[in-house]
């Protein structure tokens, strides 16, 4: 993985100063709360509900054993012993003190860590396919020109208070496993017919209120204009994107109010004219980066048939929670933050250091976090998954249900987060309740419950198979549910089925859902693919039927 | 009185900003004057005998100034509340593109040391601070950082880069 130099190390420390000196003039009352806030903000310090938050940028969600023993050595000794990893790729930490977070930030900077952008109007922490490096279907790994797009956007003087924040999502993979298309610009590894590396740009995409497929602004952009074409992206916008509006100010809706003709013109046209002031990526630097994502040093290992000869919960934790990897004899392997009757994505302290102490023992001492909320451990030798299992286990770390659906997405909600409308942990928990034999969840395959507590959509509720929508009602928590929604390669929105449920009835609502599935799928159809064949009505019909009709 | 920061020094203001319901003095000999007001009146500008500015807003588009920047020997950028962020692309076009070389100046509330750093990198060399501001922070604030990750207005950055043109 991308080491620190003495750059990187004297950027964060300085940095991590800034940030002491501007908290302790809040303290001692010479900022205001309204002063201080755009300044904690890009910082990733929220003041919520019982504490602040604290957001950490994990960036692309690459992780040493090192760096995740410090981060559950922080949240014990800062906090309450466990964090929460987030749909980008970072960790929450939900009950630091405010006068602490100076102390924790030059903490992690001796590790390489920090939490610069991960809040705020500004480029947000760069987000990239989890299985980047491993998966066999992929064209390039993409994390070294995301750590690219990471250097150059850290406190990038021009584009610290744009109108709105802003998510960039690298993929080098026909399948898109990193939403690429639901973010700001989401780019996409392509080689030319020189075989050069270059990207597919798409612009304009995002969740929140209004959400939006993202549109292709540039077909190939060549490699050493990557940061000069993203400059002039980001300078377009931050010149006309909307002020006035919070909720018009993602660039999505400049480009749907221009139209996409238009806002290429600007962009091509302001690249054209900034080029000579605008970086370029020089070959170098390209090499240096990338030096540090070489290949593992892999033994050559033939493939082995891992589940002969093992028992049943072993070969249904093979199936669900690992994926094949472009080296003979290796493994990627995933860890469940979703075990039923947990917060999904939440992991202690002590979880914490026992996985990196076992990505020591069998996985490079790597460890990745994918935008699902589970952890993965990509590099793991086949001969190895049996023992790797075992160890999950005693962690409550193999729930085999990755895909399945109570691998939900779920935002902190109202518990936490003080943009919420409503809760999503205890929603969780009663839907893992009511879902809760494995065998089921394996007949109803794979089904992608996303939930967010408020619009923000932290939870991607637009893109889950199923979304869910916490929304306030006369002070009450209700919950609007949507279908059809998805990422991974076929982007969709999900459509909403009707009026909105209380709590209690969300459960209920989902059996029902699923109940249509199993009587209407043909052999092999995922909900999804039901869902898209039959329509909304069936659906729709049967959630609303009264009880007395449905039985 | 108002405090200039330029040059890491820190000095009474010795231009003087226009009020439409005032006349400027006679004897004014800098005057700073927004767009708006220079636009409703181009001749009586062109005619003002001493250093003239103009005074521009987050939503004025620079280029418009490009055939007529001798004419200024400042211009000021207006940064009303910390999150508005369009007078830094301003700055840099200004600068890095139009070839102004005036005194690019800061003005508005939210001019204060958490901005100053970024804001010279941009291509601003003067700040008018805001009220109440400690002029030593700001100075020390253009030194905060002494290494940036990307290239901008030439001149203005650290010494040590990562990335070049």
């Amino acid at each position: 993985m991308y080491r620190y130099d003495d750059l990187d190390h004297t950027l964060v420390s300085e940095r991590v100063a800034e940030f002491r000196d501007q908290t302790q003039r809040f303290l001692a009352g010479e900022l205001s709360e309204e002063e201080y806030r755009p300044l904690r903000l890009r910082n990733g310090l929220y003041i919520q509900r019982h504490a602040p938050m604290l957001r950490i940028s994990i960036p692309y969600g690459l992780l040493s054993s090192l760096q995740l023993r410090k981060l559950g050595d922080i949240a014990l000794r800062y906090d309450r012993g466990y964090g929460h990893f987030t749909t980008r790729q970072n960790l929450q930490l939900n009950w630091p003190t405010l006068e602490s977070v100076p102390d924790i930030l030059e903490e992690l900077a001796a590790v390489e860590m920090h939490a610069i952008q991960t809040s705020g109007n500004c480029v947000r922490n760069v987000t990239a396919d989890h299985l980047a490096g491993v998966a066999p279907d992929e064209l390039d790994d993409p994390r070294p020109y995301c750590e690219i797009i990471r250097q150059w956007a850290t406190l990038h003087p021009e584009f610290t208070y744009l109108p709105r924040k802003f998510k960039i999502a690298v993929t080098g993979s026909p399948a898109d496993r990193a939403a690429s298309e639901v973010h700001d610009v989401g780019l996409h590894m392509r080689r030319d017919q020189a075989g050069n590396i270059g990207f597919e740009v798409l612009v304009g995409g995002g969740l929140g209120r209004a959400p939006a497929i993202g549109q292709v602004i540039r077909d190939f952009l060549p490699l050493p204009e990557l940061l000069a074409y993203l400059e002039a992206i980001l300078r377009v916008y931050n010149r006309y994107g909307r002020r006035d509006n919070i909720h018009k100010a993602r660039i999505k809706v400049l480009v749907k109010s221009l139209g996409i003709e238009q806002f290429r013109a600007e962009v091509e046209s302001e690249w054209q004219t900034g080029r000579d002031t605008a970086p370029h990526l020089h070959a170098a630097e390209v090499d240096r980066v990338r030096s540090y994502f070489k290949p593992l040093p892999y033994a050559s290992l033939p493939d082995v048939d891992a589940t002969a000869d093992r028992e049943l919960n072993f070969r249904a934790w093979y199936r669900y929670n690992t994926r094949p990897h472009k080296t003979p004899g290796y493994r990627a392997v995933f860890v469940s933050l979703k075990a039923h009757g947990r917060p999904p994505g939440d992991m202690t302290s002590a979880q914490m250091a026992a996985l990196a102490d076992l990505a020591d023992a069998v996985s490079f001492g790597l460890i990745r976090v994918a935008h699902d909320q589970n952890l993965l451990l990509t590099d793991v030798r086949q001969e190895d998954l049996y023992r790797t299992w075992l160890a999950l286990q005693a962690q409550e770390l193999a729930t085999a249900n990755i895909g399945t659906l109570t691998d939900m997405i779920a935002c902190p909600g109202l518990d936490f987060c003080s943009l919420a409308n409503a809760g999503t942990i205890s929603v969780a928990r009663d839907i893992q309740s009511r879902f809760n034999d494995l065998d089921y969840l394996y007949d109803l395959g794979e089904i992608e419950i996303k939930m967010s507590g408020c619009m923000n959509a932290c939870g991607h509720h637009h893109v889950g198979h199923i979304g869910i929508l916490g929304v306030e009602k006369h002070g009450e928590e209700w919950y609007q549910i949507t279908l059809g929604g998805s990422v991974n390669g076929f982007t969709a929105l999900g459509e909403v089925i009707g009026p909105s449920v209380r709590q209690h009835a969300v459960p209920e609502t989902i059996e029902r859902i699923i109940e249509v599935y199993l009587k209407r799928r043909d052999d092999g159809e995922r909900l999804i693919d039901t869902y898209r064949r039959i329509g909304m009505a069936p659906f729709k019909e049967r959630v609303y039927a009264s009880r007395a009709a449905a039985a | 009185m108002r405090l200039v920061l330029r040059q890491r020094e820190v000095s009474a203001d010795d231009w003087t900003h226009f009020e439409a319901d005032r006349a400027p003095d006679a004897d004014a000999d800098a005057l700073i004057v927004p767009l708006i007001e220079l636009r409703k009146d181009e001749a009586r500008w062109q005619a003002w005998p001493g250093r003239l500015g103009v005074r521009i807003q987050p939503a004025d588009k620079v280029e418009s100034l490009a055939g007529e920047l001798d004419r200024y020997a400042l211009i000021a950028v207006e940064f009303p509340t910390p999150s508005e962020g369009r007078g830094y692309t301003q700055g840099r076009l200004l600068r890095g593109r139009l070839g102004f070389t005036g005194e690019l100046r800061a003005v508005g509330g939210a001019v204060k040391r958490d901005l100053i750093f970024a804001l010279a990198r941009c291509g601003f060399d003067a700040f008018e601070l805001a009220a109440a501001e400690d002029p030593a922070a700001c100075i020390a604030a253009l030194g905060r950082y002494t290494v940036a990750y990307q290239p901008a207005v030439a001149g203005s950055s650290p010494q040590r880069l990562r990335f070049s043109v």
